[in-house]
Formats: structure tokens, C-alpha cells, sequence
């Protein structure tokens, strides 16, 4: 007996030790993990910044941020991007204003109000929403909104000798493509922040004599406030790096931004010129690159930071 | 380097001009020599052939490719339309063996060592969308649209819409073309600036007032041409040197490949001979 015993407590001495090295490999597997996403981010910052570099140091910064003119090709090439980024901060804030707008009013809709039924379809359709490709928003752009657009140019702008008649590929055309396109992930984030609020929240607040809609937008929206912050976030960086949508319906031609003007976003200029850019062009493009990088990673940190300083003020 | 000209191989002028290589064609591997048998070396002829550029040229290209791989059963030819300056860089990087480009050489891309072989002529055609009643313009019209001065179609005896001033992307050769000719290179204001003669031509046909440019043989379906300064673009102007605004259709390769690549050598040969003249004139492009 005495001897079995000593067997199995060995054994469960045994036991013990491996279960203590799987848990060790298992807390390395997951930092690993962990560590593949933060490492990612690096090396893209690191290889932006050598990239992106060279062009800036042989342009100079103060030329490419404050430059108006983008001539790259010409005898005497110019850099200067104050336009494009411009347009690319002017047509991602409209957007993503427009899209949480619309966005956060649905998400309430599907979380709060809607039968099962309306949930379902309405939830289904967003769900479909998100799983268009971007160049189909932009053909459906070319075909419906261009059109409409230049309609409604011609009456704006009837008898104007000063304006520049578009066609209808303006920068509105591209923030509506924007907007519709970012709307799935505004919804569908907001809805997941909006049902993790405690039904406590609720229950207290309509025991109070609150109506309805007074629950839902002074104690339900507050509390899912830093839910619904990500939920822009996620579609102002969307927003901020699509290229393709916009190529189609904005006109891509490098102007002051303007409602009725047409315009190219940094992501545009990328993409249409990367395929014959030689020489300091070339390495200009990667400083857009590296300059989309730096606002986007802005961008995000002002409205993350913005949102937490309420959170603790609160 | 321009081979309509002199060939010019360290520093010296050699007269190998561009008939003439097409005339003595370089002893084929296979070949018997006296030119007998042309069909077995037809046969022999294998491998893929890269063509990448110009998309002013994609229907000469393609029409040319087409008949060139029924002429050699082994042969692949692939197309590839990205622009002539995305052609000039694919052939400089080795990517591809010939590149199209609608505008001769800049000087910095004369320095990476090509071969220029000019092809066909083409007339830069001005278009309108077909509900335009002006039938023709001048070059000083023409330059006042592209410069802003003139907006309304009204301006020239037509109804009272909005000229919309389309145009190509920077790297295009159309629009470095075009742009020389007005003597407005990189002045132009354009109110849409689209990737590929495509692109133009769609756009040109869906909005009312709408003026752009294109190669005359790419400029057919739903558009119409205007004359300028009173002649009608079409080969026979072009060819007569009266069509102001023409340009040359030029293939480059890089020298090694022109000196000793059958496959690119027997693609100049055909392009340059009877046959492939042909075709480009059955496009509706003058010859070179």
C-alpha cells in the first residue's frame, strides 16, 4: 500500500510538472501571438518612415505639407500636397460625421427598438452591406450619383462663369460613397456596445419616470459611449485608406476642396501613379504613403484620446 | 535613341536603319537560310512575348497580336495596357520585352538604353459627346477650353451647357501629346482626370457637354470627333501630314532583346512588313 502510494503521489508530482510546462508553452503561444500584431505595426511604421524619408529630406517638408502645386512630371516637378490632404481630412470627417450619424440612430433602432423580425432583416441587410466590395460602391457611384450630381451642378451653378463644370465626379459624390461604405461598421460596432450595457442601466432609469427615448439617449448611449467611439474609429480609418470607390467618382484632379469640385485623395494620387512614377516621384509616393500613415494614427489617437478624458471626467 | 534616324552603338553611327533590319533578317535558329521554308520556322517559333503600355494602343496591339499567333501556332502574345510611361519603365526593369508608348522618349528615359520603333501614325482625335451641334474647332478654341478661358459650348455657336474639360492622367502620352500641341503642357485645368482612353471615352458618351481626347482609332462608340482647324481626323489627313494634331505609335525594346531575341526580331519583322501594315490600316491608322 504504502508503496502505491508513493507511486501515485510520484505521478501526480509528474503530472503537475508537465501541466506546468503545457501552461508555459500555451503563455508563450499567446504572447507570440500578441507580439505578431504589435510587430506588424512596427516594421509597417519603420519601413514608412525609411520609405518616405528620402523624398522628404530631398524636397524638403515644408514644400510637400504646404506646396499647392502637384506637378510631378513636369520639366520642373513640383510636390506640394496641401490639397490632398486637405481633401483627404475634409472628405473623411464628412463621411464618418454623416455615417455615425445614420450609423449610431440604426444601431439604437436594431438594439433597443426592433422586434425580433426587423432586427433580423434589417441586421441581415448591414450584415450584406459590409461584404460589398468598394469598386462596386464606385460603379454604382458612376451610374447613379455622378448623374444626379451633375444635375444638380448645372442647376447650383446655372449662368456661373467662374465655376468648373464637373460632370458630377465631386468630392459630395465621394464623401455619400464613403459614408454608405464606412455605415456597416459604424452599425454593427455600435450595436454590439449598445446591448453590452447593463440592463440595470435601463431598469434603473425607467424607474425613475424616464420615458423611452429619454432612457435610451441620456443613460443607455452615455454608457456605451467608448463602444460607439471605436465604431467611428474603425470607419474613419476605413474611410481615410479607401482608394478604389473614390478613384471612380471623384475626378481625381488635385484641387482645393470643395462640395462641387473635383478633387484627389492621397490614396488616389498612390494608386494612379505609382505604375509610371520614376525617380524622386517615385520616392514622393512613398512619402504619401508615410504621410496617410501619420494622420490616420492621429486621427485615431485624438478621438481615442478625446474619449477617454471624458471617461475619467465623468 | 530613335531608329527612324541612325543607329548609334558606342558612340558610333552605324546605318543598320529599321527596313533595313526587317530586310536582312538576322539568321533565324532553324532556318534554312535561303528563306525557303518560311512555315517550319513558323512552326519552330515558340515562347511568350510581353507587350505592356500605351492603352491608346491596345487595339492595334491586340488586333497585331492576334494575327501574329496565328502566323506562329507556338507563340503567346500578352497585352498588357497600363500607360506609355508604365510601358517605358516595364521594359527599362526587364519586366517585359516591348513597351508601347504614344509619345516619343523624355530625356531621361532616352538615357535607359531603348530601342525606338516607331510603327504607326496616329491623329490625337478631340470628342464631344454626340448631342453636340459644334461640328469643328481651332487650335486657339481648343487651347482657351483646355486653359479655362472658354466654358460654356455656347461660347462657339453651340446650345448654352457647361463645357466639362476631360482629360488624361500625368503619365499618359496622349495627354503630353496633346498638352505640347495647345503649348500648355502641364497647364491644362481639367475637371476629370481618367486613367485610360477607356475610361474617356465612356465618360465622354455619358455626360452632356462633355469634351476629351483620344487616339482617332480608339474614338468610335457613342462619341463624336470634331474637326480641327477645318480637317477631319482619319489615316488618310494623318498620312497626308495635314491632321495637325498627330503623334507617332512607338515600340520599344531593350537592346539586347532587339539585337539578339528572335521572338522580339521576328515581331518587328511582321509588325513592320506587309502584313502587319496591313492590319494598322485596317484599324484606321496611318502607317509610320
Amino acid at each position: 500500500m504504502t508503496a502505491d502510494k508513493g507511486v501515485l503521489a510520484g505521478a501526480g508530482r509528474e503530472n503537475r510538472g508537465r501541466r506546468m510546462v503545457a501552461d508555459k508553452v500555451a503563455e508563450f503561444c499567446l504572447a507570440a501571438c500578441a507580439a505578431v500584431s504589435f510587430l506588424a505595426v512596427a516594421a509597417i511604421a519603420l519601413y514608412m518612415i525609411q520609405g518616405g524619408m528620402p523624398a522628404i529630406r530631398e524636397v524638403g517638408w515644408k514644400e510637400i505639407l504646404f506646396g499647392r502645386v502637384w506637378d510631378p512630371v513636369g520639366t520642373s516637378p513640383k510636390f506640394g500636397i496641401r490639397s490632398m490632404i486637405a481633401t483627404t481630412l475634409v472628405g473623411t470627417f464628412l463621411a464618418a460625421l454623416s455615417a455615425a450619424a445614420v450609423g449610431v440612430l440604426t444601431a439604437v433602432f436594431l438594439a433597443e427598438l426592433a422586434g425580433e423580425r426587423a432586427a433580423g432583416i434589417v441586421g441581415t441587410t448591414v450584415d450584406l452591406l459590409a461584404g460589398i466590395p468598394s469598386v462596386i460602391y464606385g460603379l454604382l457611384g458612376i451610374y447613379l450619383l455622378n448623374p444626379l450630381m451633375y444635375r444638380l451642378e448645372r442647376k447650383i451653378f446655372a449662368g456661373s462663369r467662374t465655376h468648373q463644370f464637373t460632370g458630377g465626379a465631386n468630392l459630395l459624390c465621394a464623401v455619400l460613397v464613403l459614408a454608405v461604405m464606412i455605415l456597416p461598421t459604424v452599425i454593427s460596432v455600435s450595436v454590439s456596445a449598445i446591448r453590452s450595457v447593463s440592463e440595470e442601466v435601463r431598469a434603473s432609469s425607467l424607474a425613475l419616470g424616464a420615458t423611452r427615448m429619454q432612457t435610451i439617449f441620456r443613460a443607455v448611449l452615455p454608457a456605451a459611449r467608448s463602444g460607439v467611439a471605436a465604431a467611428v474609429v474603425l470607419g474613419v480609418g476605413r474611410a481615410m485608406g479607401e482608394s478604389m470607390a473614390v478613384m471612380l467618382v471623384a475626378g481625381n484632379c488635385v484641387n482645393t476642396p470643395g462640395p462641387f469640385r473635383s478633387v484627389r485623395f492621397l490614396t488616389t494620387a498612390i494608386v494612379s501613379e505609382m505604375g509610371y512614377a520614376q525617380g524622386t516621384h517615385r520616392r514622393m509616393l512613398y512619402a504619401l504613403g508615410l504621410v496617410l500613415f501619420a494622420l490616420i494614427t492621429l486621427v485615431n489617437g485624438v478621438v481615442l484620446g478625446a474619449m477617454k478624458k471624458r471617461e475619467v471626467s465623468m | 535613341m530613335f531608329v527612324a534616324g541612325l543607329f548609334i552603338r558606342d558612340g558610333k553611327a552605324s546605318g543598320d536603319t529599321l527596313a533595313e533590319g526587317g530586310r536582312k533578317e538576322r539568321e533565324l535558329p532553324g532556318s534554312p537560310g535561303d528563306n525557303g521554308d518560311s512555315r517550319d520556322l513558323a512552326e519552330a517559333l515558340a515562347g511568350t512575348l510581353e507587350i505592356a503600355g500605351s492603352t491608346s494602343m491596345e487595339h492595334v496591339t491586340w488586333a497585331l497580336a492576334e494575327s501574329f499567333m496565328e502566323e506562329y501556332p507556338q507563340v503567346t502574345v500578352t497585352v498588357e495596357c497600363i500607360g506609355s510611361s508604365a510601358g517605358i519603365e516595364a521594359v527599362a526593369a526587364e519586366r517585359v520585352q516591348i513597351g508601347n508608348t504614344s509619345r516619343a522618349l523624355k530625356q531621361g528615359e532616352q538615357e535607359l538604353g531603348l530601342v525606338e520603333v516607331p510603327m504607326a501614325r496616329d491623329g490625337i482625335a478631340v470628342c464631344v459627346d454626340p448631342a453636340n451641334l459644334v461640328k469643328g474647332i481651332t487650335r486657339e478654341q481648343l487651347g482657351d477650353i483646355y486653359a479655362g478661358r472658354i466654358t460654356n459650348w455656347q461660347q462657339l455657336g453651340g446650345r448654352d451647357i457647361p463645357i466639362v474639360v476631360i482629360g488624361r492622367e500625368a503619365g499618359s502620352g496622349t495627354r503630353s501629346a496633346f498638352e505640347a500641341y495647345l503649348g500648355l503642357s502641364g497647364q491644362c485645368r481639367y475637371a476629370n482626370e481618367l486613367d485610360s482612353a477607356g475610361a474617356v471615352l465612356a465618360r465622354i458618351a455619358s455626360i452632356p457637354g462633355a469634351i476629351g481626347y483620344l487616339s482617332m482609332a480608339e474614338a468610335d462608340h457613342g462619341v463624336r470627333t470634331l474637326c480641327l482647324d477645318g480637317v477631319e481626323p482619319c489615316a488618310g489627313h494623318v498620312a497626308e501630314g495635314r491632321y495637325p494634331l498627330a503623334r507617332p505609335f512607338v515600340m520599344v525594346a531593350g537592346e539586347e532583346d532587339w539585337e539578339q531575341n528572335v521572338l522580339v526580331r521576328t515581331w518587328f519583322t511582321y509588325v513592320l512588313g506587309t502584313k502587319g501594315q496591313e492590319i494598322i490600316e485596317e484599324i484606321g491608322l496611318a502607317g509610320p
